[in-house]
């Protein structure tokens, strides 16, 4: 056990070939299934043989600091990255363009064009989809807390409305499973909130959602189970959020939240 | 659930785009064109040919400041779709990727052709060019050439992209595979210009390599736009 594990208390070390999801119920068709996923950039291994099946319908979030390779076993399961070695699974199929249809994912940057409006944007990615309603469209938009009647150029948006117009970009097509990479860097509190929102709605709507974050307070209230990466390697997953995985700077923007505030509230971490 | 959308409406939806993008941006567009105009005034102080001359040289000057130019234009196609990493949004959807490769080209083509519409009567001007042969044979191997350069370029283009140095790496590619190209598209337009041989066997040429090529780029542009 390292210093990064010993400090969040990691209390389960799945082995290799183990399932790993000790906290979820017993898993009859895993929406997503890993198996020994390693990754190697050049001679840097971003992944170190992750093993683990996820159940439909929940809603995940990974942590982990950076470079733990929580993006990078997002971008794997999304099939952006070929593993170097293992097996991966998505909804049923191993080869991920035959379900291209039937998930969305939301990147680090925000995967639309600046010199288009959004709802430009969206019409494009959406008839990629073969959704030509622009009633959709601007449905996606309106869902994330938008006005579709906007005209400015996405590139004029503050980073925050970029982000939301992604998300909805990545749920136009009413996705079966959602991968979300840092979706709430540079959104404010209020918007995070009703994006977490929408997110447990989408979930409690069947949706599986993978969520990439270091927001941790957010995603508590919402979470069904956390995965921790540490140095390419899965340390822990249990339900919901525990307090210990929650750092000072998280817990305070959890109070933050609930409307507490005070400082000296926030339970230090154990 | 959503149904696979298919090649064509893909196609057309992905060039609608790029049009709009361009007309808003520019980017590809000012750029050639300036370069172009720049390369054509440099040659005319160059030279000082007759007008005899000038017909033998102008195919040749001609297609290099159109290929120089086209390298510009083709740089910017992809760098706009890596902005953003929009590209990865392109590849996670259901979107057949031939229907990318079919919509850059046809851009590159449209953006191309309308550089060789302003270009040529300044070519003609500075040069003071008069066709001996048929002018529509000079049209066909326009359509021909440039087709020959944008489906290359457009696939070479997109090998590139994720090199360090993209600027550099597509002319070090793209130039020795058109030399065939160029060849056939100078000889072709010199002999309309002189009325001195028949272009037919260069247009043939040209009508073999396009066809050549863009089935090689649309067999090979998955694996390409996939690579890491």
């Amino acid at each position: 056990m390292n210093d990064f594990q010993k400090e969040i208390g990691a209390p389960h070390l799945p082995a290799a070939g183990e399932r790993g999801n000790q906290a979820s119920q017993p898993v009859i068709q895993a929406a997503v299934y890993v198996r020994d996923v390693v990754r190697h950039f050049g001679r840097f291994a971003a992944l170190r043989g992750i093993t683990a099946d996820f159940a439909p319908g929940r809603l995940y979030v990974l942590l982990g600091e950076n470079g733990a390779g929580k993006s990078t076993l997002l971008r794997v399961i999304a099939g952006l990255l070929a593993p170097s070695r293992g097996t991966v699974h998505v909804l049923g199929s191993a080869d991920i363009r035959a379900v291209a249809t039937r998930f969305g994912y939301m990147g680090h940057a925000p995967l639309l064009y600046d010199e288009m409006s959004a709802v430009e944007n969206l019409s494009y990615f959406a008839a990629l989809y073969g959704i030509t309603s622009r009633a959709r469209c601007e449905e996606a938009i309106r869902t994330v807390g938008l006005d579709p009647s906007l005209e400015r150029r996405v590139g004029q948006y503050s980073q925050g409305m970029r982000q939301r117009i992604s998300l909805a970009r990545a749920i136009v097509h009413s996705p079966e499973l959602l991968f979300l990479d840092e979706p709430f860097s540079n959104v404010d509190v209020r918007s995070a909130k009703q994006m977490t929102t929408l997110l447990a709605r989408m979930r409690d709507q069947g949706t599986t959602i993978f969520v990439v974050t270091h927001q941790a307070a957010l995603m508590e209230p919402v979470a069904d189970e956390c995965i921790v990466l540490d140095a390419g390697r899965l340390v822990t997953r249990e339900k919901g959020i525990p307090a210990r995985l929650l750092t000072p700077y998280l817990a305070e923007e959890r109070a933050a939240l609930r409307g507490e505030g005070a400082r000296e509230d926030v339970e230090a971490p154990s | 659930m959503t149904s696979v959308p298919g090649l064509w409406a893909i196609t057309r939806r992905s060039l609608v785009k790029d049009l709009r993008l361009e007309w808003r941006s520019k980017d590809a567009i000012n750029s050639m064109l300036f370069f172009a105009l720049l390369v054509v005034v440099i040659f005319s102080f160059g030279f000082d040919p007759t007008a005899e001359e000038s017909r033998k040289i102008a195919g040749g000057l001609l297609w290099v400041a159109i290929l120089f130019a086209t390298v510009v234009a083709l740089n910017q196609t992809w760098t706009r779709e890596l902005r953003n990493q929009v590209l990865d949004a392109y590849r996670l959807s259901p979107a057949p990727p031939q229907a990318l490769f079919l919509s850059k080209t046809v851009g590159n083509f449209i953006f191309v052709s309308i550089l060789e519409v302003l270009m040529v009567p300044l070519f003609v001007v500075f040069y003071n060019l008069r066709s001996v042969g048929p002018w529509w044979q000079l049209l066909v191997v326009a359509l021909l050439a440039t087709w020959a350069l944008v489906v290359n370029g457009t696939f070479f283009a997109a090998l590139s992209i994720r090199t360090r140095s993209r600027e550099i790496m597509l002319p070090l590619i793209l130039f020795p595979i058109s030399i065939p190209a160029l060849l056939a598209m100078v000889d072709a337009t010199t002999s309309i210009l002189t009325g001195d041989n028949s272009p037919v066997f260069w247009m043939r040429l040209l009508a073999v390599y396009d066809l050549v090529f863009t089935t090689v780029g649309l067999i090979l542009f998955e694996p390409v736009l996939n690579a890491e």
